[in-house]
């Protein structure tokens, strides 16, 4: 971070042949970038992390915080041509940066699948929803059109849609906004992938069933024990299914921490904003909420510096190093990193003292105010 | 499905009965309103310095004294019924459906049309197939291969194609293929039935020349249907489960491409099959534009009549066929 004009071109470092992963998606420094006639459009830059099977990471961030392109990038589905990326991708023990587009495109569907925002326009309208999901099924695995047809059957029925036998060969316009999302996530989990990347997931749904959706990616992530992405810019939804939980702001990450800390001790005050901005059935309806102000900025010309200090309310405190040098994702406490050019004890004390009391005091205790939120 | 279809043949028919009004309208009442008397249509019937007497006996034949609303009755039961004329000698019968007689030749219309219909089917079906095979897959092309080499050579070819007339092309194509270089011969038409090769070898300019006019504006179509395509999140579906790149443009890409290039087939394929009227006129083809072409130099009505009405036939059966077919190519139409 902060070294983005020592961008390489070339996809793999030196030292990744040499480099071990020891989980099963492994995010090291990753970079892409998009030429425009604008300038250059640096989407994400410097992000890293790791995430195990069986574990949940939630990805928070406005729009345009780099959040859907860094998934995008991991399933390589950026575009090639118009697009520089540099960092490395390791998935269960391959790199992903480097590999060749059709070594890459194997892996998809298989290894790592997506769920994407908007379930109508993600489905063809123009073929079943069962055909959709014999085709990526059939695609990894060498069975025969009958088989494929029961496992589809089968996969619909898992994600809790009734009648399967009956529903596989409508057409995704048949179905509810709900049922389609349900078979969007058949569709990813046909082939058993062990990544699996929930692109807001719910952000296109009905309230109601925004929770349900949620409920059965718990339980089939518990099933298939799988690592999952959740990629959001909801709060709620990560308080309610993340084991660790990333901040990103204007393509870079600017917090992390597992879903506890993050929400009973955030540092960083991009951090703070979103959590005041969030409306909470548990405090009087006449409280205002306490939105971020400014505007997300321009992925071309970032502020100088810490890329927040123009939104930030605590620069001054840093006596202009805010606006001068790019602050670096360093821990706090263990398992606890924030980009922030304030003192730990001055972030633990500004949050306690002056964050806390506006939000909430336990923002975990009510985890169930999404499913009941109307 | 069947109640969708039902629905588009009540569609169809009510649309032939609007058409047989505007073409009566248009070819017997407005010419009156324009100060044409029925002697002057009768003597265009009777030949030269008619006498009186035969002009009233071909008026009363034709009923041209009768109110308009009988005329139109009668012009309407000729088609569906049939009509019988009797000249004083003999009775002709002409059967359903009657469009009458040539005012020129006395040969009924309907036989007319039937003997040049062949050409201009020949002319455009071929033509077609070329054009659709043609502009598709340039359009396709150009749309992977955007801002590259080859897609600004086949739109700036496209563009040519969509501007230059039909009646350049075609003498160029007449000066150099056929007189100059003499590759191929005079374009002229042999039944298929006939002659297989010498229907093609005949019919070959004609369908060059008319497929590069329309695949100009299939190819546009095409690609901009393609980028746009190209960018909806069921192809990014279609990557994420890893199909190959050739699989989501066949399969998921190209469906949606084609919908509504479908549409605007129907409605050409339509019109030209009424008479490829430039084209036929250029290569001297003995079709149905050229029959109307010369019945409008002629003032021959009956025969404009018959082929305008042939020609709406074709563009409406053309179209319900089109519309059949949508509901079969797109789940969606058929609620």
């Amino acid at each position: 971070m902060g070294k983005s004009e020592q961008l390489t071109g070339s996809a793999a470092a030196p030292e990744a042949s040499s480099y071990t992963p020891t989980e099963y998606l492994e995010v090291r420094d990753l970079r892409i970038h998009f030429p425009t006639d604008d300038g250059l459009v640096k989407a994400v830059d410097g992000v890293s992390f790791a995430l195990s099977e069986g574990r949940t990471l939630g990805i928070v961030g406005e729009s345009g915080s780099g959040k859907s392109v860094s998934s995008l990038g991991i399933m390589g589905l950026y575009n090639r041509k118009n697009s520089k990326i540099s960092g490395e991708i390791w998935l269960d023990g391959q790199e992903i940066v480097g590999a060749s587009a059709e070594q890459v495109r194997r892996m998809r569907g298989r290894k790592m699948a997506m769920i994407f925002q908007d379930p109508l326009s993600s489905l063809n309208p123009f073929y079943t929803v069962g055909n959709q999901i014999i085709e990526a099924y059939r695609l990894h695995n060498d069975v025969t059109k009958q088989v494929a047809h029961k496992h589809a059957i089968e996969m619909l029925d898992r994600v809790g849609i009734p009648q399967p036998d009956r529903r596989v060969d409508d057409y995704p316009h048949h179905f509810s906004g709900g049922m389609r999302q349900r078979a969007m996530i058949a569709m990813a989990l046909s082939c058993d992938p062990q990544l699996l990347i929930a692109d807001e997931p719910t952000t296109a749904l009905d309230v109601t069933v925004q929770a349900q959706i949620l409920d059965l990616i718990r339980d089939l992530q518990e099933e298939f024990n799988s690592a999952v992405i959740m990629i959001t810019h909801d709060l709620g939804v990560v308080a309610e299914v993340a084991d660790d939980v990333l901040v990103m702001y204007g393509g870079k990450p600017v917090e992390f921490g597992d879903v506890e800390t993050l929400f009973h001790r955030p540092e960083h005050p991009y951090t703070w904003g979103l959590m005041g901005s969030m409306p909470r059935l548990d405090r009087p309806p006449t409280e205002r909420l306490l939105p971020i102000k400014g505007t997300p900025p321009s992925l071309i010309n970032l502020p100088t510096g810490c890329a927040f200090h123009p939104r930030c309310a605590y620069r001054e405190l840093n006596n202009g190093k805010s606006e001068a040098e790019v602050p670096q994702l360093v821990e706090s406490v263990p398992g606890h990193k924030v980009a922030c050019h304030l003192p730990h004890e001055r972030r633990q004390q500004i949050w306690a003292e002056e964050i806390q009391p506006k939000v909430t005091e336990e923002p975990l205790a009510s985890t169930d105010f999404e499913e009941g939120a109307p | 499905m069947i109640a969708y279809i039902v629905r588009r043949l009540i569609g169809a028919v009510v649309m032939l009965f609007v058409i047989t009004v505007s073409v009566f309208v248009i070819f017997f009442l407005v010419p009156k309103a324009a100060g044409v008397t029925t002697d002057d249509l009768a003597a265009r019937f009777a030949g030269k310095s008619p006498t009186p007497d035969a002009l009233a006996e071909i008026k009363e034949r034709f009923g041209l004294n009768d109110p308009v609303v009988v005329q139109y009755g009668k012009f309407v039961k000729a088609l569906v019924l049939g009509d019988k004329y009797d000249t004083g000698t003999q009775i002709i019968n002409c059967h359903a459906p009657c469009l009458g007689y040539s005012f020129r030749t006395a040969q009924p219309v309907l036989q007319q049309i039937l003997d040049r219909a062949p050409v201009t089917f020949s002319i455009a079906l071929g033509a077609a197939v070329l054009w659709v095979v043609g502009g598709v897959s340039v359009g396709v092309l150009s749309a992977l291969r955007r801002g590259k080499i080859i897609d600004r050579f086949s739109m700036g070819v496209a563009l040519a194609g969509v501007s230059l007339p039909i009646f350049f092309t075609g003498l160029v194509m007449l000066a150099y293929v056929v007189h100059k270089w003499n590759l191929l011969p005079e374009p002229d038409y042999t039944p298929l039935t006939q002659n297989p090769a010498k229907w093609a070898e005949g019919l070959l300019l004609p369908w060059i020349g008319l497929a590069f006019l329309y695949a100009a504006l299939y190819a546009r179509l095409t690609r901009a249907g393609m980028l746009e395509t190209m960018n909806e999140d069921y192809i990014r579906t279609a990557r994420a489960k890893g199909l190959p790149e050739r699989r989501v443009i066949t399969k998921h890409a190209l469906r949606a491409t084609l919908t509504p290039v479908l549409t605007i087939f129907g409605l050409d394929i339509g019109l030209l099959l009424g008479g490829a009227i430039l084209t036929e006129r250029t290569f001297s083809m003995k079709g149905l534009g050229q029959l109307a072409l010369d019945g409008v130099f002629q003032s021959d009505l009956p025969v404009v009549v018959g082929v305008t009405l042939t020609a709406a036939v074709f563009i409406i059966v053309a179209n319900l066929f089109v519309d059949i077919l949508y509901g079969v190519v797109d789940p969606r139409v058929r609620l």
